[in-house]
């Protein structure tokens, strides 16, 4: 980015390379919400409606997971991915997708341990006449989600907005490579550490603004969904 | 698919059921045959819904034994419920039937028509869009009943479903109720409200703290109750 | 269900990763490691551009500390390692992760400090008194204590000036664990003693109160090498493209670009591929 401009001028300019690093954190955080869900959302209704022995140690475990510090993660799918580690002939470190599988890790439990908890929640009320319909386990999980997907969207907007606001994962996943893996937050950091102190901060109004839009996305998607179903 | 098995005669051996440390049904034997609504009768906590549900495979009791058509196992695909407290999808009211016939393997192209018709039997044909949530107690109950004959079922049980519903509200059901007994479904009701049993009744069991201690059609129940409980309930006093 | 629905994401995660590989594989691109101060200073902005134009190919800078940069090295997660700790890139070179090192340029260290110069240190051209008066005075002192060529360097001079930095280290001493921009930025906040490279003080903008205190000591020349990572310990080494800009960084071209760079119209780095 342009020495010397401040963040507003850069985006009324149209300049490149910020809507690349925009972009790229928008991909990168909503492709790991989305892999994340996909995994997590089964996983958590699973483990509403299944009993088994470890059952709570696997529940608090989850929870617990939710406060991983990112630059753990960071670290742990460096060491997977890196060439020296045993999923090193992929060759993806320091590249896009490295990042969104070390967010979508790092999102995973989030997303599972709310989804457990509204589920449980709505078997509750819904067990009976799930039971008395022969609802098998696979369309107790499928209505239980549909049902609640109010509620699960909320998980997944807390999921993304964990993965878009974190730096730790993706800066050491990544590389904060020029035009290549730089996103929002890691390129915060590097104004900061130059000392563009006023660049930085203006980013991350831009970010904090980028944030709030998808949340209010989300909440007029809501209203809306709600409003049809209510007729 | 239809099951081309019948879940009838369902009949309890010696049933008993214990739930907490206390005994809710005690040596229950009774056969639920075709015909007439059997009506299941008896003071609050008698243990009637505990005896519907182990009816339905809802639960099973601790001790004696269930069987179905002959089948001590057997999945409900021709049985159906109707809880006191019906629980609604969190969709449409056609929704909730229409979810009613995918369970129960109704074929996709028919199903729109179906879920039309069903609402019309049971009155709700004007809120098939409506959030089935907003619907008021009455029409939830209603619509809890067009979802269970959704199902095309054999045996039809209902937990008390009028009891917090108003007189209009309570007409109706029981109009349908009788409208389904009279296209061969079994209807196995539980109730306390005399007039109910009255208007409705083929055979009436009086259920009085777990056991079973009357069984008879409801003319000789009412006229000729044999037990001084079912005379007491008859009279409307208290069974202790 | 679970199981399947689990799978069907991480392979179609896998492909996609797969899919992007192959497709980096293609284009014409290289991994250099190198330290944050060099990427700070602007200088990969200035020559990146024109060994694009003259190659064709795309140079991915991973800019992390010293240290790290090695590591990354000899992770074999980079092409080409470039930066400026001789000691220890000619460890990595006995060990056999290098192929051989190049000397490439130079730049110098300078100490800055607060204008109120509380060790009495400003206009030296001393280094180690500076050292010495600062740890007599305990006047503030930010490191960056992450094992990078800078830091590395400050130890060095502690060294050279007598201390034993480990022992004499009080809370006038902050380690702060971190890169240059960050040192400085702690150090403008706590109006404290930092030796910075002269590259990152220049385009630092945060100043605050600092201003350069001692420089010009030979003392405190900074010289950067390059290195190609050994196929022969990683394989997936891109041995043809990283050599090409090992060479353009060594050829009159590649030295001249790197001359040409400057900040307010100071030059940065001096090239020295080919002094003895």
């Amino acid at each position: 980015m342009t020495e010397g401009l401040s963040a507003w001028q850069l985006i009324a300019s149209g300049d490149a390379a910020l809507l690349a690093i925009v972009r790229l954190s928008l991909v990168v955080s909503l492709s790991a919400v989305t892999c994340a869900a996909l995994v997590g959302l089964p996983l958590g209704a699973s483990l509403a409606l299944t009993r088994f022995p470890g059952r709570t140690a696997l529940i608090v475990l989850l929870n617990g997971f939710m406060g991983l510090p990112p630059v753990v993660v960071g670290l742990a799918v460096f060491l997977l991915l890196s060439r020296s580690g045993p999923l090193g002939s992929f060759g993806i470190l320091f590249t896009p997708p490295a990042m969104i599988i070390a967010q979508a890790l790092l999102v995973l439990p989030i997303i599972a341990a709310l989804a457990r908890q509204t589920i449980e929640d709505l078997w509750r009320e819904y067990r009976d006449e799930l039971t008395a319909m022969d609802v098998g386990s696979v369309g107790r999980i499928a209505t239980l989600l549909w049902d609640s997907r109010f509620s699960l969207l909320t998980a997944l907007l807390a999921g993304f907005g964990r993965a878009i606001a974190e730096v730790g994962t993706v800066m050491i996943v990544g590389g904060n490579i020029d035009g290549f893996t730089r996103t929002m937050t890691t390129a915060i950091a590097l104004e900061t550490s130059k000392g563009d102190l006023p660049l930085a901060l203006g980013l991350g109004y831009i970010l904090i603004i980028l944030i709030l839009t998808i949340n209010a996305a989300a909440w007029g998607l809501r209203v809306w969904s709600e409003q049809r179903v209510n007729g | 698919m239809r099951a081309p098995l019948s879940d009838l005669p369902l009949i309890l051996d010696d049933v008993s059921f214990r739930a907490g440390g206390a005994v809710i049904l005690d040596h229950v034997s009774l056969s639920i045959e075709p015909g007439y609504p059997t009506l299941l009768v008896g003071p609050n906590g008698a243990g009637k819904s505990s005896l519907l549900r182990i009816c339905m495979g809802l639960a099973r009791p601790t001790g004696g034994t269930v069987t179905w058509g002959g089948r001590p196992e057997s999945r409900p695909l021709r049985r159906a419920f109707v809880f006191q407290r019906p629980v609604m999808l969190r969709r449409s009211a056609a929704a909730n039937v229409a979810y009613g016939l995918r369970q129960a393997g109704y074929p996709r192209r028919l199903r729109g028509s179906r879920v039309q018709e069903l609402l019309d039997r049971v009155g709700l044909l004007d809120y098939a869009d409506r959030a089935a949530r907003s619907l008021s107690g009455g029409e939830q109950q209603k619509l809890a009943l067009a979802r269970a004959l959704a199902r095309d079922p054999e045996l039809l049980f209902l937990d008390e479903p009028t009891a917090n519903l108003d007189p209009a509200a309570t007409r109706s059901v029981e109009e349908i109720i009788l409208g389904a007994s009279h296209s061969g479904i079994k209807v196995v009701m539980a109730s306390h409200d005399p007039g109910q049993i009255r208007r409705l009744a083929g055979e009436v069991l009086l259920l009085v703290r777990g056991s079973l201690c009357e069984r008879g059609t409801a003319a000789e129940f009412f006229d000729s109750p044999s037990t001084s409980e079912a005379a007491a309930f008859v009279r409307g006093d208290f069974v202790l | 269900m679970l199981r399947r629905s689990f799978l069907f994401c991480l392979s179609g995660l896998l492909i996609l990763a797969g899919a992007m590989s192959a497709s980096m594989a293609e284009d014409r691109s290289i991994n250099v490691a190198s330290t944050t101060s060099t990427q700070d200073s602007g200088l990969f902005g200035h020559i990146l551009p024109l060994f694009k134009q003259k190659t064709g190919i795309d140079v991915k800078v991973i800019a992390q500390g010293t240290g790290q940069a090695l590591d990354t090295a000899r992770r074999g997660d980079a092409d080409v390692v470039f930066v400026h700790a001789k000691a220890q890139e000619e460890k990595f070179l006995e060990e056999g992760f290098g192929v051989k090192r190049f000397d490439v340029m130079y730049n110098d260290f300078v100490l800055v400090g607060p204008k109120s110069d509380p060790a009495g240190v400003a206009g030296s051209k001393d280094i180690t008194s500076a050292f010495k008066a600062i740890r007599d005075k305990q006047a503030p002192f930010v490191s960056r204590g992450d094992k990078s060529g800078t830091n590395l360097a400050e130890l060095k001079l502690w060294k050279e000036a007598g201390i034993d930095i480990d022992s004499a280290k009080g809370p006038w001493y902050r380690d702060v664990g971190q890169g240059m921009g960050a040192a400085l930025n702690t150090a403008a906040a706590m109006n404290a003693y930092v030796l910075s490279d002269r590259g990152t003080w220049l385009s630092f903008k945060n100043r605050d109160d600092l201003e350069i205190a001692v420089e010009g000591d030979k003392r405190l020349f900074n010289q950067y090498g390059v290195m190609l990572v050994n196929p022969a310990k990683h394989p997936n080494v891109k041995v043809e493209l990283g050599q090409a800009f090992v060479d353009w960084l060594i050829s009159p071209e590649g030295q001249a670009a790197i001359a040409a760079y400057k900040i307010d119209g100071q030059q940065l780095f001096f090239p020295n591929a080919h002094d003895s």
